[in-house]
């Protein structure tokens, strides 16, 4: 290890200059100052080196010495993630609570994953076999939905000379691989993948499954596809956190990455407490067997906060590089986007907007871009993706901002959460005439299956809900007693959308998930309830009578509803109620 | 005054270069840390104390926290080799310090059982226990849609002239946690308020008993400006050793946050930083979250601090980035509203904005009532509507309103009327504000109670009640 050492020169916040680190190239990680602090080098310029350090800095001085590592910031990867909750750089914080007690230390030097845990590892390959990277070397029931593929790390190639199977910890050899050119490499479980590089993969895939959420307004008006990307933006108290959070526990993602970053303690509290009671409800598996979270909370060092995205997505990849389908949901990208500017004030760069560095569109392009679908290194080359979700917290909730405008420009699909639906507690609070995106046609196919004219239904719903805006607007100067019935019937089916649809409370025992059938059903008997009642109000119903109906009422608590069957007899019975009315005013049929 | 152990009595420099604003630039300094403690000796033999904010090679700039008047660039400034610590113990509690905690009761100074650092704490977020229970505040509003628990940290927005101090006394006179019986405590810090504010406060806790059981950190208006940035984490300081090693269960009230956020501001203009929003500093957002994040609960830990901070909307604006940032960070907020100040509600407490984010765990069967969700849920839906009758009222008039859009008129103002509007030293129990808002549902027509399940409809509706 090509370890120097330097002398450290200033100390301003989380920036150190430090003089003597010679041979230092940036990204490399550093030892900082008698505690040894971990930070990582961002600026080299003559004899100095601008470092940033991810501890609080308080009490170190000029003159400590600075170690470089010679090696870039990595991710630890191998058994031993699943259910963990970690910081920006990966420690534990179950570790970290144990050692030093429910307040966080500094300095303390926490390995990431266990180190005397032993695993069963299952060979998959048999000695004189060979090998390329990415090939699955053997496998570990990590949990019990979670079979953690050791692969044959990147770069390696080889014949097998021997493999056990066994009980081992993440150090132990599993296997000896001898390369063309002879030398013995000794495999083990522990790999490490430096976290601002992305992982290699054998070829990009156009996406083309959605990334199932449980939750209408998505799901159906604006879905979002595995290897995809969204943001969802939106002032405070919009509903950011609890729809990720929904996405999180319901989502058909295989594991979920929560990055935690800049944001309450309370809430990954929060989770932390849930997970491990609630049920998957496709597996009946509890929900912590297939996630990891990252909690960098907002009175942690800002620094790491930077870091903490990057150690979500290198975990991510390491999966989908096993053949999984992973969520990365990062709450929020804004408080990463701040630590840039944060660093990017101290190294006294040239702000562009809002003090935010000149490259920050350019980050923001990447970290998304590290989302796909792919297919992975290896011999049997399994498909695997990343989706990446984050939340935006605009200041003043004003989209025109930097990080979001800049956002808005490289993600799929986007949530536009409004305050004034979540001021009405209609959540989630998307706003469904400012959102959007890009994935109906490729996710069609899905939908087919459970109706073939599903893209019909959706587009039907928004254009009436579109409809309803403007008339809205018009009913805001005149009055809606003043609007003709058939635009006041076209009010009353938005009205009906949004609380029978659109809104989903996700608290509710049943609202909380929302299968795929159950969501087409809802929606086309609010469509068919629309088309049948239209002619009606032409011929001179009121609209009023319509909307008392008992039958109609049920429209709004189809949703709580647990049976599909019961969605059935509620639409029966508005053709009834709708029959009669015809027949009240007759009406020629 | 934050008095440092014997054994660290630091070295002394007389080499200050430049004095700008609170911001001392010392040269010639060896071996200054970063963050660590200052005592700066005038020469007129008072003392105040400062941090470092930055050091480059023998360059120190070091920030104080106290007047900067009188001080000259002969001043002894002492390193001290340490971050800020404070001492603390059980007989804080009843004492009253200024924001440098020099005491201001006339009492000696404290001596603690331990030493804790006052700028850095944080919680390990896997060792927070999230807070789940219901403290009853006897203000319907509070309680009945926007519920407190216990370890939240819940902000009152607010405005000049706007009676936010009545109402943070109200709760802090009538916070309970139903059934139990538990050793509290309130920590109350003031940052740049009037006398007079804090008089009441104090008058307040006087009456009812509080003030044996407070722990006052005060920074008044006419007081140095940034020892405003001291204040709070003092207070906090002590709060966190009262709940996590006494078991006590704190109640925080720091107020005014605005004052503290333009100390802030103040700093960050001398040291030339470039600012983000209406020349605040780009890291506003996590000082503030250090000092809010203090709030909380620990696993295995019996005490708590519930934290609510009082801050006054510059002109009015909740997009302002102090109300902004503070709103990003707490868990929900009470918004009082010039309006219904004006119709003599009191307390103005406007539902629609406002937002209890940790409501949900601390109601409900077993811990309220089984409806009570829902009926947060059916009155904040009904109220918005009547809001919007009432704007269209205004425009078309109440007669050209449809038959609905009057009742949901007829409701909005019945319920400010009776279920927001209530006395200063009024309490009601939950059960009476529950039973109250179901009487203002029940101006409805029951089909329109769709955020509310039908079996809760039929077990607590006053149609089927009275049947
Ligand atoms: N789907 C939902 N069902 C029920 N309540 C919801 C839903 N979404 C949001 N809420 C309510 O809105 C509140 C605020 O939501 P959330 O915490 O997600 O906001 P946020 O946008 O993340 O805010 P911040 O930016 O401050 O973190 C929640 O505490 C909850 O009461
Ligand atoms: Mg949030």
């Amino acid at each position: 290890m090509s370890s120097q050492a330097g002398i450290i020169k200033r100390v301003n916040g989380s920036l150190i200059l430090a003089q003597g680190l010679k041979g230092a190239k940036i990204g490399d990680a550093v030892y900082i100052g008698e505690l040894k602090l971990i930070g990582e080098v961002v600026r080299i310029s003559g004899r100095e080196v601008a470092l940033q350090c991810y501890e609080d800095t308080s009490g170190v001085k000029p003159g400590e010495p600075v170690i470089g590592t010679g090696n870039p910031l990595v991710a630890e990867l191998a058994p031993g993630l699943i259910g963990e909750i970690f910081d920006g750089l990966e420690r534990s914080e179950l570790e970290l609570w144990r050692l030093t007690g429910p307040f966080i230390g500094r300095g303390y030097k926490v390995a990431s994953l266990k180190r005397d845990k032993k695993w069963d590892f299952e060979p998959r390959v048999k000695p004189g076999e060979e090998v390329e990277e990415g090939d699955i070397l053997g496998t570990v029931q990590e949990s019990s939905v979670i079979e953690h593929r050791i692969l044959v790390p990147v770069g390696v190639r080889g014949v097998i000379e021997s493999i056990e199977e066994g009980r081992f910890t993440i150090e132990d050899p599993i296997a000896v691989l001898r390369t063309r050119d002879g030398r013995r490499i000794e495999l083990r479980m522990l790999q490490t993948w430096p976290v601002r590089i992305p992982r290699p993969y054998r070829e990009r895939l156009p996406v083309s499954e959605p990334l199932f959420t449980g939750q209408r307004v998505i799901d159906t008006f604006f879905p979002i596809a595995k290897g995809g990307t969204a943001a969802i933006p939106g002032g405070f108290g919009s509903g950011k956190t609890i729809t990720l959070q929904q996405i999180a526990k319901w989502s058909d993602a295989d594991i979920v990455i929560y990055v935690g970053c800049g944001e309450r303690g309370n809430e990954m509290a929060d989770i932390l407490t849930h997970f491990p009671e609630l049920e998957d409800p496709r597996t009946g598996r509890k929900l912590i067997e297939r996630a990891i979270f990252i909690a960098n909370v907002s009175n942690l060092p800002v620094a790491a906060r930077e870091a903490s995205v990057y150690m979500g997505v290198t975990i991510a990849e390491y999966f989908r590089d096993q053949g999984y389908h992973v969520a990365v949901i990062i709450d929020s990208t804004s408080r990463w986007a701040e630590a840039l500017r944060d660093l990017s004030g101290r190294l006294e760069e040239i702000p562009a907007e809002e003090g935010y560095p000149a490259y920050l569109a350019e980050r923001i392009a990447e970290l998304y871009e590290r989302a796909g679908r792919v297919v992975t290194l290896g011999r049997d080359g399994r498909i695997g993706s990343v989706t990446v979700m984050g939340a935006v917290s605009p200041p003043g909730g004003d989209f025109s901002e930097p990080v979001t405008s800049t956002t808005l420009r490289f993600v799929g699909a986007l949530w536009a959460l409004d305050t004034e639906l979540a001021y009405r507690r209609h959540f989630p609070a998307i706003n469904w005439l400012r959102s959007f995106t890009k994935y109906v046609e490729v996710l069609e196919e899905f939908w087919r299956k459970h109706e073939p004219d599903w893209r019909g239904y959706r587009e039907k719903a928004l254009a009436l809900l579109e409809e309803a805006s403007r008339l809205e607007e018009i009913a805001r100067v005149v009055g809606e007693k003043s609007l003709p019935n058939e635009q006041r019937l076209i009010l009353l089916a938005s009205e009906i959308i949004r609380e029978g649809f659109l809104v989903q409370n996700a608290y509710h025992p049943v609202d909380r998930y929302c299968p795929p059938e159950k969501q087409v059903k809802i929606l086309k008997t609010i469509l068919a309830f629309y088309d049948l009642a239209s002619p009606l109000v032409k011929a001179g119903v009121p609209v009023d009578r319509i909307r008392s109906l008992g039958s109609v009422v049920e429209l709004l608590r189809l949703k709580e509803r647990e049976k599909l069957d019961d969605i059935e007899k509620a639409f029966e019975s508005v053709k009834r109620d709708l029959e009669e009315l015809r027949r009240e005013y007759g009406i020629g049929g | 005054m934050i008095k440092l152990p014997r054994e660290k009595a630091g070295v002394v420099y007389r080499t200050v270069r430049e004095i700008r604003g609170p911001l001392l630039f010392v040269e010639g300094v060896r071996g200054a840390r970063y963050n660590e403690v200052v005592e700066v000796r005038l020469a007129d033999g008072s003392e105040i104390i400062g941090t470092v904010l930055d050091v480059y090679e023998d360059k120190a700039v070091v920030q104080v926290f106290g007047h900067t008047g009188g001080l000259s660039l002969d001043a002894a400034v002492r390193f001290t080799g340490d971050v800020m610590r404070i001492p603390l113990s059980e007989d804080l509690i009843g004492r009253v310090f200024n924001g440098s905690f020099k005491p201001l009761d006339g009492l000696p100074e404290p001596i603690g059982v331990e030493r804790r650092e006052v700028f850095v704490s944080v919680i390990n977020p896997a060792a927070r226990e999230p807070p789940s229970e219901f403290m009853q505040t006897g203000i319907s509003v509070i309680d009945g849609m926007n519920a407190l628990v216990r370890g939240q940290k819940l902000p009152i927005f607010s405005e000049a002239g706007l009676p936010h101090n009545v109402m943070a006394a109200q709760i802090a006179r009538q916070s309970t946690v139903l059934g139990a019986e538990e050793e509290f405590a309130v920590v109350f810090c003031a940052m740049g308020i009037k006398h007079e504010e804090y008089e009441y406060f104090r008058r307040e806790f006087e009456k009812t008993g509080a003030l044996d059981r407070a722990v006052m950190i005060l920074n008044l208006a006419e007081d140095p400006v940034i020892e405003r940035i001291l204040a709070p984490r003092i207070a906090l300081t002590i709060a966190e050793y009262l709940a996590f090693e006494l078991g006590m269960h704190v109640l925080a009230i720091l107020t005014d946050m605005t004052n503290y956020c333009e100390a802030l501001r103040s700093i960050s203009i001398a040291r030339e930083e470039v600012p983000a929003r209406k020349g605040y500093p780009g890291y506003m957002y996590s000082d503030l979250a250090s000092i809010y994040e203090r709030a909380g609960k620990i696993r295995g830990r019996k005490g708590s601090i519930t934290m609510m901070p009082i801050l006054t909307m510059p002109g009015g604006d909740i997009t302002h980035p102090i109300p902004d940032l503070t709103g990003y960070i707490t868990e929900g907020q009470l918004i009082l509203s010039r309006e219904l100040e004006a119709r003599g509600v009191y307390p103005p407490v406007n539902p629609l904005p406002s937002l209890s984010r940790l409501m949900k765990d601390g109601v409900g069967p077993g811990r309220t009532r089984e409806d009570h969700m829902e009926v947060s849920n059916q009155l904040y839906m009904a109220y918005s509507e009547g809001v919007r009758a009432r704007s269209l009222a205004r425009i078309i008039g109440e007669l050209s309103l449809s038959e609905r859009e009057r009742k949901y008129l007829r409701f909005a103002d019945e319920f400010e009327r009776r279920f927001i509007n209530q006395g200063v030293y009024e309490n009601r129990p939950i059960e009476k504000t529950l039973e109250i808002a179901w009487d203002l549902l029940a101006m409805l027509p029951e089909d329109e109670l769709i955020r509310i399940s039908e079996e809760n409809i039929r077990k607590y509706h006053p149609r089927h009640r009275s049947a």
